[in-house]
């Protein structure tokens, strides 16, 4: 039972991860209805930002997970701006063409930069203490992992509902023409909503580094896919959708290897990837509606 | 107010508007009237911003505005109700209004025009916190017209505001375009509906596959033989 409760944090900690992922593909889908394929490139680059923060700059984490994120709030708009913008009223499939190889691009452009050695993630920055709830021991780095990305959806909740910009960013991911009539300008929403997406996977590669201690420049390929996986079993387009898709597919994750297939993990996702697109195409928190054309 | 001055609006090679020309003074209800394909929302798409003329001119208090980006346009005090109404169903009642008001910043203004459109529209105080896609025909019409209203516009463009509503409703919504009017904003309707554009216009234009082929006062449109048989149903 214990076991069983420490699998359940072990795969909401990884699951909040996701989600910090997943959410920068639902909002980006719905705005411009393009899976950015370069976002879990993003994500490395934060965790090698996070990185090189704190070993040359000698920061501490907070301060590095803020720099992190701010550089990759720029990278995702500059990505947005120079290989998508161009193909707005491009094919989809000409512009899920470019971020595949954007993706490629970011992948090997870090490894030209700084080879493709790994690096250990200097963990021990934040003095953190393990707890002990009814004797499950919930580790340092889970707790900050929790916190972390509770802070950052609760402030991304914040923004949506609350503030101009998110009240834009809904506005013309519902309609853009309509918006534009609103006097919203569509081109700077279309980068924030990047540049939000793209500091929360910055952040979640800085609470990943903390969490493997060990990152390299093809890292991202693997929970990117994943997060993707959460974000369609939330419901493409929907954040909450992608919040709970994520701790979902941790939990599930953790929970298969807990039952002694842990070798079967990362085939896992793919697995709820394809269940999801059988059973319920639009997520578990879509409508079933066909979309319009 | 308004100048449009011998515009061409194409989409790819489809030539939609023809040399239109058409003025509105200030203070004035224009419709503009034809049948479905015309060429009618196009114009309105591009007093708005939303598409660009390839050739002529549009003025508006002096000022050459087409081409602009709509953000301008909405700025200068020219405000769209768009056809089939465009609400953010995805967004409450409220928020629909708030947007209307984007580009303003005058808070005291924008509560002030809250309370005149909650009085205009008294539906929409009622289900202030509902999604607007949950709404009625009639209501999202209603919303839709207060959220153009929420950017205190000087012109006020209404695309097919009767499309699909039960007679009685088309009357309710006319009589308060009329009201809207009285309180200074200067309107131009596009109607499919001419008998009831007709009765509350100052003035009409009549397009045919995207050229303007008539225009006058209401009430002379409204007489002529010609305009009868094909816009108003004969007799
Ligand atoms: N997005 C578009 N692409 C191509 N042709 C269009 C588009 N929108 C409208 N048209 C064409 O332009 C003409 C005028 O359309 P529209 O302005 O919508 O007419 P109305 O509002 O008077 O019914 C029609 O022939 C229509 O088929
Ligand atoms: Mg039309």
């Amino acid at each position: 039972m214990e076991q069983l409760i420490q699998q359940l944090v072990n795969g909401i900690s990884l699951g909040s991860i996701y989600a910090l992922i997943a959410l920068g593909y639902t909002m980006v889908y719905g705005i411009v209805k393009l899976i950015n394929f370069a976002h879990g490139d993003v994500f490395m680059v934060g965790a090698f930002i996070g990185f090189y923060s704190i070993t040359v700059l000698h920061l501490g984490f907070f301060p590095a997970l803020l720099i992190s994120m701010v550089a990759c709030a720029i990278f995702g708009v500059l990505i947005e701006r120079i290989a998508y913008k161009p193909l707005r009223n491009a094919t989809r499939i000409a512009a899920l063409i470019t971020a595949i190889g954007v993706s490629l691009f970011i992948e090997y452009g870090t490894i030209y930069i700084r080879g493709a050695q790994p690096e250990a993630y200097p963990s021990n920055i934040v003095p953190l203490k393990s707890l002990e709830i009814f004797g499950v021991k919930i580790s340092g780095q889970s707790i900050l992992i929790l916190a972390v990305s509770l802070c950052l959806m609760i402030i991304l909740q914040f923004i949506v509902h609350k503030t101009k910009i998110g009240k834009a960013m809904r506005a013309v991911s519902h309609d853009q023409d309509a918006a534009k009539l609103m006097g919203i300008n569509v081109n700077n929403t279309i980068s924030a909503t990047f540049a939000i997406g793209s500091a929360l996977a910055g952040a979640a590669g800085v609470v990943f580094g903390m969490y493997y201690t060990k990152i390299e420049p093809l890292m991202g390929i693997i929970p990117g896919l994943k997060a993707f996986v959460a974000a369609v079993l939330g419901g493409i387009g929907i954040i909450p959708g992608a919040m709970a898709g994520g701790l979902l597919l941790g939990v599930i994750e953790a929970l298969v290897s807990a039952a002694g297939g842990s070798l079967f993990r990362d085939a896992v996702a793919f697995v709820v990837l394809i269940l999801i697109l059988i059973f319920r195409p639009a997520g578990l928190f879509g409508k079933n509606v066909r979309e319009k054309v | 107010m308004l100048k449009v001055n011998d515009i061409n609006v194409y989409y790819g090679n489809i030539h939609a508007l023809k040399g239109v020309s058409l003025d509105i003074n200030q203070g004035e209800i224009v419709t503009l009237i034809g049948a479905n394909g015309a060429g009618k929302s196009t114009l309105l798409k591009t007093l708005s911003g939303l598409l660009k003329p390839k050739t002529g001119e549009i003025v508006f208090e002096g000022e050459h505005v087409a081409g602009k980006v709509p953000q301008l346009i909405v700025k200068r005090g020219i405000s769209q109700v768009p056809e089939g109404r465009r609400v953010f169903a995805n967004m409450s009642v409220e928020e629909n209004l708030e947007l209307g008001a984007f580009l303003r910043k005058d808070k005291k203004g924008i509560q002030e025009d809250f309370e005149k459109i909650y009085q205009l529209f008294p539906r929409l105080l009622e289900r202030k916190k509902q999604l607007s896609g949950t709404l009625s025909g009639g209501e999202q019409q209603m919303l839709a017209m207060g959220r153009a209203l929420m950017a205190r516009p000087r012109l006020l463009l209404l695309d097919e505001p009767s499309m699909g509503l039960a007679p009685l409703l088309v009357k309710t919504i006319f009589q308060i375009i009329e009201e809207i009017n009285k309180t200074g904003t200067t309107i131009l309707l596009v109607e499919q509906n001419a008998n009831m554009a007709l009765s509350i216009a100052d003035r009409a234009y009549v397009i045919e596959t995207g050229k303007i082929v008539a225009s006058g006062l209401a009430e002379e449109l409204s007489a002529s033989d010609q305009i009868r048989k094909a816009y108003l149903g004969g007799h």
